[in-house]
């Protein structure tokens, strides 16, 4: 069984992003870049699933700019076995992505694709549902278990009531929730391991995808800012102000 | 315009989410409500779903493939229900969240999630950056697929319309997935999403025991749901379904009590729209002392039970 696990760069989750002073983006020059923590989880998951020996192969797999291949070495350091990348414009649209991950699975065949659940930058939460629908087969969202039983992928997934679990014939997309494990950190042996494994680059253009924007960004805002209210000395006072200032009690 | 809206029903009842996401429609266009479910539950909720003003018809698609409101058969029946509706909406929730971008993908579309705002009918403001940045974005798609952020649109009234209801011939099928059961951990508190009252525990709490004896009492005199940080539902003090934050829940109760929660960003993100924020901490420091309308600091385990009392 072979999984590819698509990854993105972004910029580091213990970064707080700030918004250009003339309103066309966020500031991400100069920053940190890392692995999607989601995106760790998928690779993790994979690797477990070929340590245990449901698995034989873990391909990662980016789109984006040259840069990407750091963070392609990254999930080679964590145990995949070879990367792609395809070379693309910064962060292209979901739909774009979910196009070439579809001619990726075209060339690839793999039984299983894993993703995490959304990027951290522009949380859409969608490439997963989006090439699940393009190759027409069964997602396990906002997964927190999977298993392989029969030849067939159960997933359980976080829902707003708590959770479920379905059964999907593989091949078959799962997207990671935080909670399906805790990601390992690469050995310092490990990375050097990964600086030899096999990593292939091809353009975008030359499968023939469509890559073209449909959402134009008219402006970023920073939100509006809560202001700090008031210190209270006493759970007296407190039940005071909730109930004849705040009138909420 | 014509809007189509999947509106989700639990039990035969009409969530709340979704009222906000027919509100958000009603700004778009005229709204057509697509109720999914086995045959009694879309029955049941076609009914309710007539009586909410601003829906001018509703679809009701009942068979058992969509019992379960599984992405692969909703997102093909939407789709070949989408015809000429300029805008597909539902709510960001769980389910629109799993069904609507597969639904895009088979139109062609790019979705745009997490719709805070609407601008015209073809620009919407969303977060990115977990809520730390807004964005104001424009779609060129011929047809626009939306999911909408319920705390930024009030829940459509219960009673007050009277829609033609039609029956969906349902000739969708489901080949590769299939449901295998459902763990919804039962209470009687308010869902965190519709509840007036919060009562939000974090990592100060300590141990599960602790969240459940310190929180319980002050939520049971308040009428409160109970919600958590990543880290305490992380560290098994609570269940993942109490989990609020941009990973989780987003909520904007009309109070809400954060106990011994630091305010991570994330956190921050789910919960900085309530109308008001206590903060108990015993952390002076801590940055949800900066957003809270109230802060208190000081060890919760005096703080909480003593609140309790004096409420």
């Amino acid at each position: 069984m072979k999984i590819l696990v698509p990854v993105k760069r972004v910029v580091d989750y213990n970064i707080k992003v700030l918004v250009k002073s003339d309103g066309t983006g966020v500031e991400t020059a100069g920053l940190k870049m890392s692995m999607n923590p989601f995106d760790e989880i998928a690779v993790e998951e994979a690797v477990r699933l070929r340590e245990k020996g449901s698995a034989t192969e873990v391909i990662a797999v980016s789109i984006g700019v040259q840069q990407a291949q750091d963070t392609l070495r990254t999930a080679m350091a964590m145990g995949a076995d070879r990367s792609i990348l395809v070379l693309s414009e910064e962060s292209p649209e979901p739909l774009a992505v979910a196009k070439v991950l579809k001619a990726i699975v075209e060339k690839e065949k793999p039984d299983l694709v894993f993703l995490g659940k959304q990027a951290i930058d522009d949380d859409m939460n969608a490439t997963g549902q989006m090439l699940a629908g393009l190759l027409g087969w069964g997602q396990g969202t906002f997964a927190s278990k999977v298993e392989i039983v029969d030849g067939r992928a159960e997933v359980t997934r976080e829902v707003d009531g708590g959770t479920e679990t379905v059964s999907l014939s593989v091949p078959a997309i799962v997207t990671a929730d935080l909670r399906l494990n805790e990601p390992r950190y690469a050995s310092l042996p490990n990375i050097m391991k990964a600086k030899k494994k096999p990593l292939e680059t091809i353009q975008a253009t030359d499968l023939g995808v469509d890559m073209t924007r449909r959402l134009t960004t008219v402006s970023v805002a920073e939100p509006p800012t809560r202001k700090a209210g008031i210190k209270v000395g006493s759970v007296a006072e407190l039940v005071e102000k909730l109930r004849n200032e705040a009138k909420v009690i | 315009m014509t809007v189509l809206v999947l509106v989700e029903t639990e039990a035969g009842q009409i969530r709340q989410a979704s009222r906000s996401a027919i509100t958000a429609a009603t700004k778009l266009g005229d709204v057509h409500a697509l109720v999914v479910g086995n045959a009694a539950d879309a029955e049941a909720a076609a009914t309710l779903a007539a009586k909410v003003p601003g829906v001018a018809k509703v679809l009701k698609a009942g068979a058992d493939v969509l019992a379960h409101e599984l992405a692969e058969p909703v997102a093909d029946l939407i789709v070949s229900l989408a015809g000429d509706y300029s805008h597909i909406v539902a709510a960001s929730t769980a389910v629109g969240k799993n069904v609507l971008p597969r639904a895009a993908a088979l139109l062609d579309v790019q979705p745009i999630p997490d719709v805070m705002a609407i601008v015209d009918a073809d620009t919407f403001v969303r977060p990115i950056y977990a809520g730390n940045a807004l964005a104001t974005v424009k779609s060129s798609d011929a047809k626009k697929v939306l999911t909408i952020r319920a705390t930024n649109f009030d829940p459509a009234p219960a009673e007050g319309g009277s829609a033609s209801v039609d029956a969906v011939n349902v000739t969708v099928q489901d080949t590769v997935s299939r449901f295998v059961s459902e763990h919804t951990p039962t209470s009687d508190r308010p869902e965190l999403e519709s509840a007036r009252v919060i009562v939000s525990g974090g990592r100060g709490l300590g141990s599960a025991e602790n969240f459940q004896s310190v929180l319980t009492p002050l939520a049971d005199k308040l009428g409160a749901a109970i919600g958590a940080s990543r880290v305490a539902v992380d560290s098994g003090y609570a269940e993942n379904d109490c989990q609020v934050g941009q990973t989780g829940k987003i909520v904007a109760p009309e109070l809400y009590i954060a106990v011994g929660i630091s305010g991570a960003i994330q956190h921050l993100a789910g919960m900085k729209d309530s109308k008001v924020i206590v903060a108990i901490n015993k952390d002076a420091e801590a940055p949800m002392l900066q957003v809270a309308d109230y802060a208190l600091v000081g060890d919760l385990f005096e703080v909480v039970p003593e609140l309790a009392k004096a409420l």
